[in-house]
């Protein structure tokens, strides 16, 4: 209401200062009337709205006859004057009904929001856009007015057009070039290129106004035939690698090359710039931010960005949640924030652009981030996580804790946000479209939210793969690369931690999938193979391995969808038809990842773990290497930090200066004896002619703790009591029933490393 | 109240069984399906119907009948649903029978818990019974059935 009220207000303004009496005296009744009902004093129903109606009506006539003969028109309105100055003095009412209120409100914004914008020069400098007001039709730009063009192009002057405008009001019917002219203040060649701007952008306008409206069915019906012939075209050119006549590869490449064209141009017809829903949040950030008392500005970049429409209307609710979170949560308060030495106006950005076949759209605030402590605090009150988990969490594993089902860190859950609902949800609509949802964020400077989504939905590049007999298909957007390991590679290649195969790439260890156990079909022979094939993927930023039978090609494929039946099976996105005519399944790398708990729903890092932990099921049980070092008894390390445990001949240690080392794995590695390192002793003649190592790794550097025995591995319940000024130590537990030492590794390196003043090259 | 209705019948184990003819798409012979790997047995697989992918249901699973000999390769009852067209896998078909509405009967005790659920009722035909199916229900597996392992 207010908003209506303030256009008609400015309107009134500025008429009676170009001498629109008529247009200012309607327009005057109508404010009044407004400012009654904006403060309440009066109800709104639907006389009172067919009024209002008529009275926006009133002033958009006044306004086109002003644009084209720069007079109001013939029309008195003194009935309208009338009816809007009774309704005026009707009785002022008790309370107003919301309800009706709002929805009166919502058909007078609607038909406001057609109306001309007023003839105010609010964006313009102030003399030159006057006469004639800058035309408003709903497409393209507005038509520049005469004076504006010759201003720009310099051959008149400001004070030229003023007079000139003025005559105007005054009543001089001639346009403003003529008058120009007869003053001597432009050439009638300006005049006559100015003319020639004119046209040029009116059938520029026109050009792009001739848009066409097509039923949204339509375009869909469209879109699954083109389908539909990608599959029939992928079908022929499978013919034509066995034909030889020349005319008949031609014909097929001929419409290989148009059904191309065709795909990418009816894609074309659904893509929308996002700025059609980007348009709504100035003002519901500005609303927003009103009414949470804080100042916000909300800038955007990549409005042009265009997307499938059903992308676009899949993203419309989860960006809005976003953007009311950044103000309602991000952004702090204009007090706290000069305390904090920020401007007191908050920002956000977001913006929109096409990178790497996917579209990205990132919202950046720069309010006061996400409180890590705050986070772990919420979710463990809700039972999310546990303590030790907690604890163990790196800051990037906490933040993403606000994805978890039922989470909310308001303290109140206010009507705008915090209801424990939002951010989960935003997640799974996004994923849902196939699209990813990454946040970082840094307390006290800002948060950023990043979200991908594949251009294109229904036909994807994918990689066709066998696997038990079966073939599938991988969406190329997870697939990062192939790896062929033959013979020996292929048998040492996969290596075991705990139980959980995993391949060294390039010195990162790779969790290793098999796709046929995964799918539990038969495993014809395992181990003896004499080729892998690794498929390297990439799901929600974890990279995996998978291991397949075999490796076909690169194919285009149609996605279509799996019936209800088989929706709810994670593994698979949805199946397409090959060029054999044969049915593939395409595999959801993602849900495959989750499914072999290579990406577990919870985020626990420990890999060792295996299902226990990953499965939401909170338990406390962390699976520990236990060993001894020195006649002190018992120590422990988390065997997630356990690359290998080796045993190496005494013989087997060479030096490099001070520092002893042992060469592994075509490394040379450092050994570290924890017994002279922790507790000072030097070892007793040894009692056998190897030593325990255990293997610890980080980023593919080795390093070898030299341990007197290795006890056993427990799966165990612990909590850790915290001693101070042990290095090399995190504390002590009871395992086992026995107290033991948790080693703290990086503590006990650095310990060595202090002591022999060496570095780890 | 109509005197007769139409329906399509089929045969799965010896039990004759039939639905309503117009739910009925096509009847087609064998097709090659697709196994889906973690889906429920009662998934026969896909199949490519024409460029659209149809879920085959085999029917003698879905009624907890025995299993199909080996050697027997079932036929495709295309049926209309809500969500698109599902395809039933039966034994033989049958011919489309019409039959009067007086020879109706609720299903009879004799049939087993599940048979039950998905039979609307029977007809007393001169020498043998038809079994009428429930369309919607039979292709309705619910959570457990539906797959092996979930999200």
């Amino acid at each position: 209401m207010s908003s209506i009220f303030r256009t008609i207000h400015t309107i009134k303004g500025t008429s009676g200062f170009f001498g629109f009496h008529k247009l200012e005296s309607v327009a005057h009744v109508g404010e009044n009337l407004l400012s009654r009902l904006r403060d309440g004093e009066l109800v709104i129903n639907p006389e009172i709205a067919s009024a209002l109606l008529a009275l926006v009506d009133a002033i958009r006539k006044m306004l086109a006859a002003v644009e084209q003969t720069s007079q109001e028109g013939p029309e008195e309105y003194k009935e309208l004057c009338a009816t809007l100055t009774r309704l005026n003095e009707g009785k002022p009412a008790a309370k107003a009904p919301e309800a009706l209120a709002v929805q009166a409100e919502k058909s007078l914004e609607a038909g406001n929001e057609a109306a001309p914008p007023p003839p105010v020069p609010a964006t313009t400098p102030a003399p030159v856009a006057a006469v004639p007001p800058p035309a408003a039709p709903v497409q393209g730009a507005p038509k520049p007015s005469m004076g504006e063009i010759l201003v720009q192009k310099g051959v008149a002057k400001q004070e030229h057009i003023e007079d000139a405008v003025q005559k105007q009001a005054a009543g001089d019917p001639r346009h403003i070039g003529e008058i120009l002219i007869e003053q001597g203040a432009v050439r009638s060649e300006d005049v006559k290129e100015a003319l020639q701007v004119q046209q040029e952008h009116v059938r520029a306008s026109a050009v792009s106004e001739s848009n066409i409206r097509v039923d949204v069915q339509l375009l869909d019906k469209l879109m699954n035939l083109v389908g539909e012939l990608v599959l029939a075209r992928n079908q022929i050119l499978q013919f034509t690698a066995t034909q030889e006549d020349s005319s008949f590869v031609a014909a097929s490449q001929r419409l290989n090359l148009v059904t191309t064209e065709l795909q990418e141009g009816v894609m074309k017809t659904r893509m929308q710039p996002i700025g059609n829903i980007w348009n709504k949040f100035p003002r519901v950030v500005r609303d927003l931010a009103a009414m949470c008392g804080k100042q916000v500005e909300l800038e955007m970049e990549g409005k042009e960005t265009e997307l499938d429409k059903t992308i676009i209307e899949a993203i419309k609710d989860p960006l809005t949640h976003v953007l009311r979170n950044c103000v309602d949560h991000g952004i702090e308060s204009p007090e706290a924030r000069i305390k904090k030495g920020k401007p007191a106006m908050g920002r956000v950005l977001m913006r929109a652009f096409h990178e790497g076949g996917q579209v990205n759209i990132e919202i950046i605030d720069d309010g006061g981030g996400i409180d890590t402590d705050k986070v772990k605090k919420k979710a463990l009150l809700r039972g999310l996580i546990t303590a030790d988990q907690s604890e163990g969490m790196s800051h990037r594993e906490a933040v993403n804790l606000i994805f978890l089902p039922g989470f909310s860190t308001a303290e109140k859950v206010t009507n705008v946000s915090g209801r424990g609902v939002g951010m989960d949800v935003v997640k799974t609509n996004i994923e849902r479209i196939g699209g990813t949802v990454d946040i970082l964020t840094a307390l006290g400077e800002g948060t950023t939210l990043k979200i991908k989504i594949p251009l294109t939905l229904a036909i994807i590049p994918a990689l066709i793969v066998t696997s038990g007999g079966e073939r599938f298909a991988i969406p190329q957007v997870s697939l990062l690369e192939l790896v062929r390991l033959e013979g020996e590679a292929a048998r040492k290649g996969i290596e075991k931690i705990h139980g959980a195969p995993v391949y060294r790439l390039r010195g990162n260890l790779l969790p290793v999938v098999y796709l046929n156990q995964q799918l539990q079909m038969d495993t014809a022979t395992v181990g003896a193979e004499k080729v892998l094939n690794i498929v390297v993927l990439r799901a929600d930023d974890r990279q995996f391995g998978m291991v397949v039978d075999g490796i076909n090609d690169t194919e285009e494929i149609v996605v279509k969808p799996l019936g209800k039946q088989l929706k709810s099976i994670s593994v698979f996105a949805g199946a397409t038809i090959m060029g054999d005519g044969k049915v593939a399944l395409i595999l959801d790398v993602l849900g495959l990842a989750q499914h072999a708990h290579v990406v577990s729903a919870t985020r626990d890092r420990n890999l060792a773990e295996g299902s226990k932990a990953s499965s939401g099921n909170v338990e406390d049980r962390q699976t520990m290497l236990v060993f001894s070092a020195g006649a002190h008894g018992r120590m422990a390390i988390q065997l997630a930090q356990v690359a290998r445990l080796e045993e190496f001949r005494h013989d087997a240690v060479e030096h490099t200066g001070a520092q002893e080392v042992v060469q592994y794995r075509g490394q040379i590695m450092p050994l570290v004896r924890l017994r002279e390192v922790l507790f000072g002793t030097e070892e007793a003649a040894p009692a056998s002619d190897t030593m325990q190592i255990v293997v610890y790794s980080n980023n593919g550097r080795f390093v070898g703790l030299v341990v007197d025995q290795i006890c056993d591995i427990v799966h165990e319940a612990i909590t850790i009591k915290h001693n101070e000024g042990r290095a090399g130590m995190l504390g002590s537990a009871v395992i086992q029933g026995r107290v033991t030492e948790m080693l703290d590794v990086e503590g006990a390196i650095k310990l060595a490393q202090s002591r022999k003043e060496l570095a780890l090259a | 109240m109509k005197q007769t209705s139409q329906y399509c019948t089929f045969y799965l184990d010896g039990l004759f069984f039939g639905v309503e003819v117009m739910q009925v798409q096509e009847v087609i012979r064998y097709q090659e399906t697709t196994r889906v790997p973690l889906a429920s047995a009662v998934v026969g697989g896909l199949i490519n119907l024409r460029g659209q992918i149809v879920t085959a249901l085999d029917l003698r699973r879905r009624l907890n009948l025995k299993e199909r000999e080996k050697d027997r390769f079932p036929m495709n009852v295309v049926v209309r649903t809500d969500d698109g067209a599902v395809s039933l896998l039966v034994d033989e078909i049958g011919d489309v029978l019409e039959v009067k509405e007086e020879h109706f009967e609720r299903p009879p005790e004799t049939l087993k818990g599940l048979a039950r659920d998905l039979i609307e009722g029977v007809y007393k035909l001169p020498d043998r019974l038809l079994l009428i199916l429930d369309t919607h229900k039979a292709c309705t597996l619910d959570a457990e059935s539906a797959a092996v392992l979930k999200k």
